[in-house]
């Protein structure tokens, strides 16, 4: 694992609220490796938005409360609170963010121009950092840099297919479709050349026709630069279409991570392989897993999924190690479906 | 304007033999009535009177027998002056307090400027201004007690005092009147201010938790960019719409903080007015109060599309 850029180390958080403390990630592990393109994948609610919020700093602060675990980019600390100045000038200029909703995500009243002209303003790679620090309202803009970053955003909104690039920037947001914005936003996300994108279910706010087109166009582009993508979706379609890896999460825990192809062909959690079939073209027609997701107020110790899990046994009481499946396949499971390297030992040990 | 109309004249004073005095024969009041107008019916002195109201004339005080348009025009600025300088007092304090209080919310401060500013909308403005003078002015001697100015103002151009001696580069005279108008204004923010730190708050508290802030966020905006750019622009629409009433409401205000500091302007004049059942003066006041209620609303709509491009359409 030396070309980690980014690792998430048994990040456990959840929210102070009403009903008590909501253990939304528990353990939670997650890698990624410069240039390639992940997927993150689990249903709604399964924690997989809050390790992106933790990763860019969003979650609201006055009801978060971290129990344990490390967010590591690139040898910066992206967690505490006490290193924000140096999380401040990663996030949008190495670590960039497409937003789930394009609808809502650029402000209403300032136009698009002003709104990326602001974004190069402070994350233009051209930008130095550090230097003199004045109040942000009152730091200027070279006019230099102002017309090179200019020549640099035309020839990005040209690169995501955006006409009219010079009337587009004098428009408000709401004056613009939904793809549109979009490919706006994954050209904010790439302007700054970033080394990693964070991209948080890009296209469920998108018609179905779009999407494709969207998700294709993140793909070459972050392909082209060596750009990270790490891809949010509950959508295991699109994932397989544009990602390398996938991560499954369920329920705030990681259960298993694997290679596109491997994962697909080989399902080892028996979430996985149930998440796999509820697929509707998975054969069988619509099954669905039984039962519910387990409250984040209590949540079973152990392996969150053995409330719906047939395997489940007084082991899974205990969060199961991390156990290699096969080739950069791991999985967290003590009664995986296909055999790992556990098994292996256990087998050879019992031969001896 | 029928209202007042009708409401001023079902008051049971007579005002022709207010006018022809107390010792007045019973034929002198009848002629005077006469003269009037009075004697007709009421539908008939409403129709004469919005036929006067379409040439511009609101008839004639029954006191001094002066053109009421013309003392209210002569007014209007001192009041126009006090209202505008209270606006711009409970905006610059109002706005900024009201982004704290949202930023912080539910910290010490949050809590502090809650209750401050539930205090400065139940507080009644004479009692406050009574306590400012007697303080300020009597104890202190910072301020002048009452009035608009010492002397005899600067040269009159637009009548607002301030415009007039920065035109006329009449130092001392514009010092003066600042020191005059102090605090009446502040009195007179008070309320409007604890009312824009309520909004403001509000505003900003559903503008910070939108997308587009989390989107900001996550790019690493400088924070006090994002709250003091993104965020309150957002914030001022709702904010905006606020200030056309709260204009209204320190219109209103007004004529019991001139009164206190005998301020000569329509609050006074309106309070005279009352006081000497002049009805025609009460509903002159009334009339040029609705006209600048309606132009202040105008002007906060055609800000409104400046700061809020969504509503062009």
């Amino acid at each position: 694992m030396t070309d980690a850029l980014l690792t998430v180390d048994g990040l456990s958080l959840g929210f102070r609220g009403e009903g008590g403390f909501a253990h939304i990630l528990s353990d939670a592990n997650m890698t990624m490796r410069r240039g390639e393109i992940m997927g993150l994948v689990g249903e709604s609610g399964c924690g997989k938005s809050t390790l992106a919020g933790a990763i860019l700093g969003v979650l609201p602060r006055t009801s978060l409360q971290v129990r344990g675990g490390t967010i590591n980019f690139d040898g910066i600390d992206m967690l505490s609170g006490a290193n924000t100045r140096a999380q401040e000038s990663v996030r949008g200029r190495r670590v960039t963010f497409i937003p789930q909703d394009p609808f809502t995500s650029l402000n209403p009243v300032f136009t698009i121009g002003q709104q990326i002209t602001e974004l190069m303003k402070w994350k233009s790679p051209r930008r130095a950092p550090g230097g003199v620090r004045l109040p942000a309202l009152m730091t200027p803009y070279p006019r230099a840099r102002r017309r090179a970053d200019r020549d640099q955003v035309m020839e990005m909104l040209n690169l995501v297919q955006l006409p009219n690039p010079e009337r587009l920037l004098k428009k408000y947001p709401h004056e613009v479709s939904g793809g549109q914005r979009q490919r706006l936003m994954i050209a904010m996300a790439l302007l700054p050349e970033p080394d990693l994108i964070i991209a948080d279910e890009p296209t469920t706010a998108l018609d179905v026709t779009i999407q494709a087109q969207i998700l294709g166009l993140l793909r070459s582009l972050a392909t082209d630069r060596g750009v990270a993508v790490m891809l949010t979706t509950h959508d295991l379609g699109s994932a397989y279409e544009i990602c390398d890896r996938i991560t499954v999460m369920y329920a705030g825990q990681d259960v298993e991570t694997a290679p596109v192809a491997e994962f697909f062909n080989r399902p080892t959690h028996p979430y996985t392989a149930k998440l796999l079939d509820s697929l509707p073209e998975g054969g069988g027609g619509m099954t669905g897993i039984p039962g519910e997701l387990p409250s984040f107020y209590a949540p079973p110790p152990g392996c969150r999924f053995q409330t719906r899990c047939e395997r489940m046994t007084e082991a899974c009481k205990q969060r199961p190690p991390s156990d290699i499946a096969g080739p950069d396949h791991v999985v967290r499971c003590f009664h995986p479906l296909h055999a790992t390297i556990t098994d292996a030992l256990a087998t050879k040990e019992a031969s001896l | 304007m029928f209202v007042v109309f009708f409401i001023s004249n079902v008051v049971p004073t007579d005002p022709a033999r207010i006018v022809a005095g107390e010792n007045a024969t019973e034929a002198q009041v009848v002629a005077l009535r006469t003269e009037m107008g009075l004697d007709q019916p009421l539908y008939v002195q409403f129709g004469r009177y919005i036929a006067d109201l379409a040439t511009g004339d609101l008839g004639k005080s029954l006191y001094t027998q002066r053109a009421i348009a013309d003392d209210l025009l002569h007014r209007l600025p001192a009041t126009l002056e006090l209202t505008i300088a209270a606006m711009i007092i409970s905006i610059g304090v109002g706005v900024p307090l009201g982004v704290i209080s949202a930023v912080k919310r539910n910290s010490w401060i949050d809590q502090l400027l809650r209750i401050l500013s539930v205090s400065g909308l139940a507080v009644a403005s004479f009692w406050l201004a009574m306590e400012l003078q007697m303080y300020f002015s009597t104890k202190l001697g910072w301020t002048p007690l009452n009035g608009r100015i010492g002397g005899w103002g600067p040269d009159e151009i637009t009548g607002f005092y301030v415009i007039d001696s920065l035109l006329g580069g009449d130092w001392a005279s514009l010092w003066d009147t600042l020191h005059h108008m102090l605090l009446p204004a502040v009195t007179l923010a008070l309320p409007a201010a604890a009312t824009l730190v309520r909004f403001t708050r509000a505003g900003v508290l559903e503008v910070i938790n939108s997308n587009y802030v989390l989107y900001e966020r996550a790019m690493g905006f400088p924070t006090s960019l994002i709250i003091w750019k993104y965020v309150l622009r957002n914030a001022l629409i709702s904010t905006v719409t606020q200030i056309g009433l709260i204009f209204g409401a320190l219109f209103a205000g007004a004529v019991v903080v001139e009164a206190v500091f005998d301020w000569p302007g329509l609050g006074t004049y309106a309070v005279q007015s009352i006081l000497q059942s002049d009805t025609k003066a009460i509903l002159g006041f009334s009339i040029v109060v609705g006209i600048v209620f309606i132009g202040v609303n105008l002007l906060v709509d055609i800000v409104h599309t400046f700061i809020d491009p969504r509503t062009i359409q």
